[in-house]
C-alpha cells in the first residue's frame, strides 16, 4: 500500500493452518530469548557436557587413544546405564537453571499487561495458548536433554555395534521417556507459577522453592519416622526413582516406582488446574 | 441474508447473579452502538460473543455460526479492541501488531506488511518501532485499534475506544471508526457509555439495562419518526398565526425575543422596515393528535404569514437513551416483542 493511501484494506490472501497456529507463540518468544546474552551463554554451556560425553565415547572406541592414555576406560568409566543416568542428572540440572531464567516471564508478562484477551479473542483457545507457552520451555529443554542424549546413545551404538544397541535399548527409552516426564513436570510447574506469581524474580524463587522446600520437608519426614516415604515429596528424588526404574528396571529406594509416577502425575494435574484457573481472558469475580 | 449477530435467549449468570437475561434479536447494520449504564451487561455481552464467557443458557450466532460450537471459526473473523490497557510491554508496536496478525492466521510476511499498514493507518507510523510500554494512553488506544484491524476482520468490537483520550485524539479515533464503517469491509459494534461517540459513529443502537435489552432502533429512522415537534421560521403577523395554532389545541411558543437586530433586518418588498409583529420570528410548535402540518400551512395562508423554514426536531440519542432508562426493562422487552423492526437493519423481535 502506498504511503499516501492509508485506507482500511481487506485481506484476501491465504491463512496459515489452524492446528499449528500456537507455534507462533514460541517463535516470538525465542526471538526475545535469544536477544538475551545470558540465555544464549547458558544454552551454549548446556552443550558442553554432551560434547564431553561424545568425546569420551569416541575415546572408548579409539584404541590409539586408549593406548596413549594407558587407561582402562572400560573399567574406569564404562558406557552403560550409569553413564547415561549421570548424563540425565547433569543435563536436567542445567535445564532447571535455564527454566529459572526463561519461564517466569512467559505467562506473567501477558497477565500483568492484560494481554490475554488479545490472544484469546483470536482463533486460539486457552489450551493453544498454554501449549504455545509450554513449547517455549519444552523446546529448549528437549534441545539439551533427550535430543543430545539419544544422539549419544546412537553414537555409542554405532561404534559398539548392533548387539549393544539391542541389549541396551531400555537406556534409549529411559532417556526419551525420563526426559519427557521431567520436561512435562517442570514446564507445567514453571508455567503455573508464572501464571500465579506475576513478579518475575518471585516466580523464579517460587520455582526454586518448589524443589528446595519439599526436599527439606521430605528429609524431616524421613528422619523423624525413619522411613523413605518422605522421598515422595522430594521432586528431584522422584525423578531419580523414575529414571532408575527405567534404566535398571529396579526400585532405587523403598518408594515404589509406580508411586513416584503417580505423584508426578498428580503434580501435573495440579499445575493444569492452576493454569486453568488463571489463563482466561478476564477473571470473573464472584 | 444471514444477520451478523443473532441472540437466541442468551443468558449469562455469574455466581447466581444474572448478567444477561434472555437476550433475543439480531443485528446486521454497519455500525451498532451498545449503550447502557454501568453494569448493564454491555461488556459481558461482547465478551460472551467473543467466547470469553460461556452462555449459561441460550446461545448466540455470529455469521450464522453458533458461538458454543464454532468459537475459533468465528474469532478468525472478529477484531476486538478491549477497554482496558492490553499489550505486551517489552515488544515494539510493530512486533506486537505483527504477532497479533500471525495469531489471527496471517502468514509472517503478510502480517508484517499489514502491521506496518495498520499502524500507518491509525496514525502510529512514526512511532511503530517504539516499545509499547513507552506509549501514551492515546497511542496505546490506537495500537489496540491497529491490532484489531490487522487481519481485516468482518466484525470489530470496540469497547470504550475513546476512553482516556484528549479531544484531538478522540476526534481522530471517531474519524477512524467512521472511515472503517464507510469502507463497508467491516461491521462495527461500539460499546460505550459516551452517547456522543455512539451518535457520531453508529447507525443502530442497542440499549441494555439490568442485563436486558430495553431499546433498539435505527437512529435515522427514530429521528425521522418524530414529526410532532416542529421548529419554524415565519415572516408576517406571527402573533396572529400563533394564536390560531393555539386555538387548534397545539402548543406554540416563540423561541426568540425579537431583538433589535431581527427587527432591523426585516424589510418589506419595497424596502421599508416591517412592524415588529410582522418581522421574521422563530416558533416551536407541538402538534396535537389529529393536527397535521398541512393545517399549519392553511393557517399561515389565512393569516398571510410566510413559513420560511420548517424542521422536525431531531430526537437526540440522549432522548432515546433517557426514555429507555425511564422504562422498566421487563416492560420494554414485552413492548418490543409486539413491535416490528425498529430500523432498516435491526430485525426480529426482542
Amino acid at each position: 500500500m502506498a504511503v499516501y493511501e492509508h485506507t482500511y484494506q481487506p485481506y484476501t490472501g491465504a491463512l496459515t493452518a489452524l492446528r499449528s497456529r500456537f507455534l507462533v507463540i514460541p517463535r516470538y518468544a525465542y526471538r526475545d530469548l535469544f536477544d538475551s546474552k545470558i540465555t544464549v551463554a547458558l544454552l551454549c554451556f548446556c552443550f558442553i557436557y554432551p560434547l564431553l560425553a561424545a568425546i569420551l565415547i569416541y575415546l572408548h572406541h579409539n584404541s590409539a587413544a586408549i593406548a596413549a592414555f594407558q587407561l582402562d576406560l572400560d573399567e574406569l568409566l564404562p558406557i552403560n546405564a550409569s553413564f547415561f543416568l549421570t548424563y540425565m542428572q547433569v543435563q536436567t540440572g542445567l535445564g532447571f537453571l535455564l527454566t529459572l531464567i526463561v519461564a517466569p516471564a512467559l505467562v506473567s508478562r501477558d497477565l500483568s499487561n492484560n494481554g490475554l484477551p488479545l490472544y484469546l479473542c483470536r482463533p486460539l483457545s486457552r489450551s493453544d495458548y498454554v501449549l504455545g507457552k509450554a513449547t517455549v520451555i519444552a523446546g529448549l529443554l528437549s534441545l539439551i536433554t533427550w535430543v543430545p542424549g539419544l544422539l549419544l546413545f546412537l553414537f555409542q551404538s554405532y561404534l559398539q555395534g548392533f548387539a549393544w544397541f539391542g541389549a541396551n535399548i531400555r537406556i534409549a527409552v529411559g532417556i526419551l521417556l525420563g526426559s519427557l516426564a521431567w520436561i512435562a513436570v517442570l514446564t507445567l510447574l514453571a508455567l503455573a507459577l508464572s501464571a500465579w506469581v506475576k513478579w518475575k524474580i518471585a516466580a523464579s524463587a517460587a520455582l526454586f522453592g518448589c524443589f528446595l522446600i519439599p526436599a527439606a520437608i521430605g528429609q524431616i519426614i524421613n528422619n523423624t519416622f525413619d522411613t523413605e516415604l518422605g522421598n515422595l515429596v522430594i521432586l528431584s528424588d522422584l525423578f531419580l526413582t523414575v529414571w532408575t526404574g527405567m534404566f535398571y528396571r529396579i526400585a532405587r529406594t523403598d518408594v515404589p516406582v509406580w508411586s513416584a509416577w503417580v505423584v508426578l502425575a498428580l503434580l501435573c494435574g495440579a499445575c493444569l488446574l492452576m493454569l486453568r484457573r488463571k489463563v482466561r481472558a478476564y477473571e470473573v469475580i464472584k | 441474508m444471514t444477520p451478523t449477530i443473532e441472540l437466541d435467549s442468551l443468558t449469562v449468570r455469574f455466581g447466581g447473579r444474572t448478567i444477561l437475561d434472555r437476550l433475543r434479536g439480531s443485528l446486521s447494520s454497519r455500525a451498532t452502538g451498545l449503550l447502557g449504564p454501568n453494569g448493564a451487561g454491555k461488556t459481558t455481552l461482547v465478551h460472551t460473543l467473543l467466547g470469553f464467557h460461556p452462555p449459561t443458557s441460550g446461545t448466540a450466532r455470529l455469521f450464522g455460526e453458533d458461538i458454543r460450537t464454532h468459537a475459533k471459526s468465528i474469532r478468525a473473523r472478529i477484531g476486538y479492541m478491549p477497554e482496558r490497557d492490553s499489550f505486551i510491554a517489552d515488544m515494539t508496536c510493530v512486533q506486537f501488531t505483527c504477532l497479533m496478525g500471525e495469531l489471527s492466521g496471517l502468514p509472517p510476511r503478510a502480517a508484517l506488511e499489514r502491521a506496518h499498514e495498520a499502524l500507518f493507518y491509525v496514525g502510529l507510523g512514526e512511532a511503530r518501532y517504539r516499545k509499547l510500554g513507552t506509549y501514551s494512553l492515546g497511542m496505546k488506544q490506537l495500537a489496540k485499534l491497529a491490532q484489531a484491524l490487522i487481519h481485516a476482520p468482518k466484525l470489530i468490537f470496540l469497547d470504550e475506544p475513546t476512553n482516556g483520550l484528549d479531544p484531538p485524539a478522540r476526534k481522530r479515533m471517531l474519524e477512524l471508526i467512521r472511515e472503517i464503517r464507510d469502507s463497508n469491509h467491516a461491521q462495527i459494534i461500539l460499546s460505550s457509555h459516551l452517547l456522543h461517540d455512539v451518535e457520531e459513529c453508529c447507525e443502530d443502537i442497542l440499549v441494555l439495562k439490568d442485563g436486558r435489552i430495553v431499546e433498539r432502533c435505527n437512529l435515522e429512522a427514530e429521528r425521522s419518526q418524530n414529526r410532532r415537534f416542529l421548529e419554524m421560521e415565519t415572516r408576517g403577523h406571527t402573533a396572529r398565526f400563533a394564536e390560531a395554532v393555539r386555538a387548534l389545541g397545539c402548543e406554540c411558543a416563540f423561541t426568540d425575543s425579537l431583538p433589535a437586530n431581527i427587527a432591523a433586518s426585516n424589510f418589506d418588498d419595497a424596502g421599508a422596515p416591517l412592524a415588529a409583529d410582522a418581522a421574521t420570528r422563530r416558533v416551536k410548535v407541538v402538534l396535537r393528535d389529529g393536527i397535521e402540518v398541512g393545517d399549519l400551512y392553511s393557517i399561515a395562508a389565512r393569516e398571510a404569514v410566510q413559513i420560511r423554514r420548517l424542521d422536525y426536531k431531531r430526537t437526540s440519542l440522549e432522548d432515546i437513551f433517557l426514555r429507555a432508562m425511564d422504562k422498566p426493562s421487563a416492560e420494554m422487552v414485552s413492548a418490543n416483542a409486539g413491535k416490528g423492526s425498529g430500523g432498516q437493519s435491526v430485525h426480529g423481535s426482542l
